[in-house]
This record gives C-alpha cells, structure tokens and sequence, in this order.
C-alpha cells in the first residue's frame, strides 16, 4: 500500500522551477532516502508533503487520501522535522513535548512523553530549557515531537544534522527500528550519503528539481553493476575503443573522466580491450557507493 | 483551538518580553502616584487656580478617581505601544524563530492557528488592561481615597458624585478594551506580513503614531478621512466623564452626555478588528512558508 503518492507535482517561484513534475510513491513500513544536492528541490518537495507550501501543479496523496482535501485527519499521522530544528528557547525539552503532544487528538500520557526522551537520549537533560542545548540535542528534541504521537509517517529532512558520530548512529539505528519494528513508513533526506546507504530501502535523487533515479537501493547499487572509473593516458583513443567495441552501452560520463557502469564479470575483457588497442591504462578503479552513483547520476543530468 | 489558545497563553506568559509591559506600567503608574503622594497638594492648587475666584470647591480634589483619569489619559496613548510589543510578534516571531512551520505540520488549519493566536493576544491585552485598571484606579482609591469626581475641561468643569463615578471607570476600560484590541489586531495583520520580528513591532507603532497625528490635525483635507480612522476613536473612554445637565447647569446622576459618540467609535473599532483579522487569515492562509 502506497503510503506516500506523489503525481507530477510542481512548485514554480516566479521563473524558477523548484519542483518541476515530480512523481514517486513510498510504500508502507519502507525507509526511502530522499537525495539531491542543496537546491535541488527537496525541501520544497517536503514542504508540499506538510502543506507548508501549495503546490504549483500536481497532486499528492498520503494514506490513499487527498492532502488538499483531508489535511488535518492526514497530519493526525504525521511526524515531521523540517531542515533545522527550531524550537522555542524558553521552554524546556519536556515543556516542548507536552505542548505538541496537546494539539494532537490522541491520549498522549507523561509516560509516553518520557517513552519518547528515552528513545532520543534526552531524558536526563529533560528539565532544561532548550536554550542551553547544542544543536545536535535540538536535533535529538525535534525528531522526538516528531515521534510523541506515534505516527505511521515520519518525515525527516536532514535528522543527523549537528549530530555526533553516536548520535548519528542513534538516530539510524532508531529509524531503523521504526520501520522493522514498528510498521512505521519513514521520508528521510540527508546530506550523508552513506547514512542513508544504511539505513533506505528505496531512494530517489532529485536534481534541479526532477526525478533523475528512483529504485531499491540494492538495485541502484547492484554489485553486479560497478561504476568503474577508467584513467588512461589518452582518453580520446579510450573513448574510441569504448563506442566502437560493446561497452559503449555502459558508458556514464565523458567530461570529467572515463566512467561505465559495468557488470563486474565485464571489467576484465574491457582492460584486455584498452590493452589490446595499445591505450595506455593507468587504472581502473572501481566504486559501488550511493555517494558515486548520486554524483554520478547529478553530474550526467547537469 | 482550545488547545490552541492554552499553548499560546502558555508560551505567551514563559517569555521574559511579556512582563515588560506589565513592569513598565507598574512603575509608570507608581512613580506617578508616588510624586502625586508627595506633592499633590501643590498640583492641585495648580489645577484649581483659574477658578479658585469663581468656585469654591470643598471635599478632596486630589482623590483616588481624579489620580485614575489622570493617570488614564497619560497611559492609554502609550500602553497600545507595549500591545504590539506581543501582538506583532505573534506570527512573525513564529516564522523568525522557524517554529511556525512545526505548528503549521500540526493537524489545524491555518485559520484556527490565525484565530487561536488572536484569541490568546487578546487576552493577554485584556489581562494588560486589567493590571492597568487595578493599578490605576483600585490602588489609587486605597492610597488616595475617593471622593467627588472634579474634572477640567478646555472650557468647563465636569463634577461628577462619588457614587456615580465607578460604572463609568468600569465603562471606560471596556471601551479600552476595544481600542487596544484595535490595536492587537493591526499588530496581527503586521505580523502575518512579515517574517522577522522587528519590522511589525515598529510598522505598528509607527502606523499608530501616523493615524494619531492624523487624527489630530485640524486640516481639511483629512476630515474626509478622520471619522474612519481607528486612532480617531480611540481616545473616546473620555466620553463617559462627559454627564448630562439639566436647566440649572446641574450634572443629572448616572447619565452620558453623547451615547451616540459612544456607540459609533465602538463601531468602527468593531469593524476594524474584523478587518485586520479577516486579512491575517486571508494573507497567512494564502502563504508559503519558506521560513
């Protein structure tokens, strides 16, 4: 069941199209990491989710329903934190929980609130006022009034921001257990590639505001796949003997280097191929990170 | 929206900022009483030495009812300064903070979030109001006793009967109540418009400051305008020491000498309140929230 869709949605700023026909659906209790670099859209993207910015065109759907047209039943079931996390100096981290636990129709006892402290390891700083925490503890404190209500979506723009090595380890392994554990669907973008290497199960890279890839991340980063980064000492004749011979089909990227995206078995009839052609290889490198492919796939679009 | 309004209540009354209206009317109004205390004998004869030839007044002139209106007609031009203090920072202080897009993921509309936030300005400005009135008039009754009203107008005197005094104070601050709701709801309006917190808080008080002299002036031109202006009716509390007279040019017990006056200033404060608050609606509703 398709807990997030999102048809052709687009999001004009005078001439600028943040979002510009954007589709993608998340199916329920999957972690999908939402990628693209600074500007590509994603915020914008997100904020639409909460309906915090009205979409210029498109739809989008949450739990099957309209957002436009069932907002608040919809946002009943929704936990968010958007970018940074901003939250009232004045009032404590307890303080916070509580009020946010009031606006929601759901029976949200005290054990529930510390429940949630606990999750985020803020009980012990509970009684403090929120300005004298650092921002990986506001971090900690926005993604637990994300959690307070127990929601079945949990949306998370950049949750590791300001975090330390154990938390951002925390925090993964939190979103982890809420999809495994608890059934719970979770949007997550970030900036650490590798973090949500480790913890989606799907992803989508947007760039300049369109999708560029979407697929389960073991099919995006299928090891049978490797990009494979060809230095020579002439990449023109390189070049050549790639677009004549078979592996012309695997080529990625021409400007900055010599990539192919390659079926690992290949690997060793392309060197005897460049070989054989007299070019002179220096290596042949390869890579099978999100990091590669999200740079590759942004740089082939730019 | 109830639970709106306790959360706005209660982060409205957590901030430091909130009490400094509440201290400066505290020491306003004390340093007044304070130097009235000490010297008021002195004022008084100042104020009584035109028609100390004419008149003879006996009983207490400097009493707790004159020291309130005194004190009324120096703070109500200036406490509407320190209600946007709050007001004009209800939704741009939200978006400069970055919080409003965490209250704007919750599930109410923007409208019971506009409204709620409205609501709980207004009670903070009732609650300013009434810390005033108890300041003002019940703490200069106990200080200063009470006696027969004896006020000086530009070209007459008003004596009002002690007893008669009361509901016309009780009157005059829920006329108040409306002026400086006027002025909460423009302070809203400022604040659906912007982003930062700064620039409602003095687009406020500057517009105040704009209208009054507005008001104020004797010019032609702006006579078209002047009865709709909010800063015209503002001051119009006063219409309830205004007392009817009979034949003999004596005050008749328990009557306002223009109702009427009365009645259209709370009128077009009325009206000016719904529009300000029906445009914070319209503008926050329609609005991106990019903060």
């Amino acid at each position: 069941m398709s807990v997030i869709q999102v048809n052709q949605l687009s999001k004009h700023f005078g001439a600028l199209k943040a979002v510009d026909g954007l589709s993608f659906s998340v199916n329920q209790g999957e972690v999908f990491g939402f990628l693209g670099q600074n500007g590509s859209g994603k915020s914008t993207t997100i904020r639409m989710l909460l309906s915090l910015i009205h979409p210029t065109s498109g739809s989008i759907e949450l739990f099957g329903k309209s957002l436009e047209a069932n907002r608040t039943a919809i946002l009943e079931e929704v936990g968010a934190i958007i970018e940074r996390p901003d939250l009232y100096p004045y009032l404590t981290a307890k303080e916070h929980l509580q009020l946010f636990a009031k606006l929601r129709s759901k029976k949200i006892t005290n054990a529930n609130i510390d429940n949630t402290l606990v999750k985020v390891g803020l009980m012990d700083r509970s009684k403090d006022k929120v300005q004298s925490f650092s921002l990986g503890m506001k971090q900690r404190l926005g993604i637990a009034i994300a959690l307070v209500h127990n929601p079945s979506l949990i949306i998370l723009d950049e949750p590791t921001n300001g975090l330390d090595p154990q938390g951002i380890s925390d925090i993964r392994n939190l979103i982890q257990s809420l999809a495994r554990e608890e059934g719970k669907t979770v949007l997550v973008s970030s900036h650490l590639l590798s973090e949500i290497e480790q913890m989606a199960t799907q992803i989508m890279i947007i760039h300049k505001g369109q999708k560029v890839a979407e697929g389960p991340i073991q099919k995006l980063l299928d090891p049978t796949k490797m990009i494979v980064h060809v230095k020579t000492t002439n990449d023109a004749q390189s070049l050549q003997v790639i677009l004549s011979g078979s592996f012309s089909n695997y080529l990625l990227q021409r400007k900055d280097g010599i990539y192919l995206r390659i079926p690992d078995y290949e690997i060793p009839l392309l060197n005897a191929s460049l070989i054989n052609a007299g070019v002179g290889l220096v290596g042949v490198e390869t890579r099978n990170s999100l990091e590669d492919y999200f740079l590759q796939v942004t740089s082939n679009t730019n | 929206m109830k639970a709106i309004i306790s959360i706005e209540l209660y982060k409205i009354f957590r901030r430091p900022r909130t009490y400094i209206a509440f201290g400066a009317i505290a020491a306003l109004i004390m340093v007044i009483q304070l130097g009235l205390k000490m010297d008021g004998q002195s004022y008084a004869a100042f104020l009584m030495k035109d028609i100390n030839d004419t008149l003879t007044v006996d009983g207490k002139v400097l009493n707790g009812y004159l020291i309130c209106y005194i004190l009324l007609q120096l703070l109500l031009v200036h406490v509407p300064l320190l209600v946007a203090l709050i007001a004009a920072d209800m939704i741009s202080g939200e978006a400069n903070l970055g919080t409003l897009r965490l209250l704007f993921t919750t599930p109410y509309s923007r409208t019971q979030w506009v409204m709620g936030k409205f609501i709980a300005a207004s009670i903070y400005t009732i609650v300013l109001l009434i810390w005033l009135a108890f300041l003002a008039l019940f703490v200069s009754m106990w200080v200063f006793g009470t006696d027969d009203l004896f006020l000086m107008k530009s070209n007459y005197v008003v004596l009002i009967q002690e007893k008669d005094v009361l509901w016309r104070y009780v009157g005059a601050f829920v006329f108040a109540s409306f002026s400086l709701l006027t002025v909460t709801s423009l302070g809203f309006l400022m604040s659906s418009i912007s982003n930062n917190s700064i620039g409602p808080i003095v687009g406020t008080m500057s517009a105040i400051v704009f209208f009054t002299i507005l008001s104020t002036l004797n010019i032609p031109l702006f006579s078209v305008v002047k009865p709709y202006l909010f800063t015209t009716h503002m001051n119009n509390w006063k219409e309830f020491f205004d007392i009817k007279v009979n034949e003999n040019n004596e005050a008749i017990y328990g009557t306002i000498l223009n109702v009427a006056k009365i009645k259209t200033s709370l009128i077009v404060l009325t009206l000016h309140i719904i529009l300000f608050v029906t445009a914070s609606v319209i503008i926050t509703k329609r609005k991106d929230i990019l903060s």
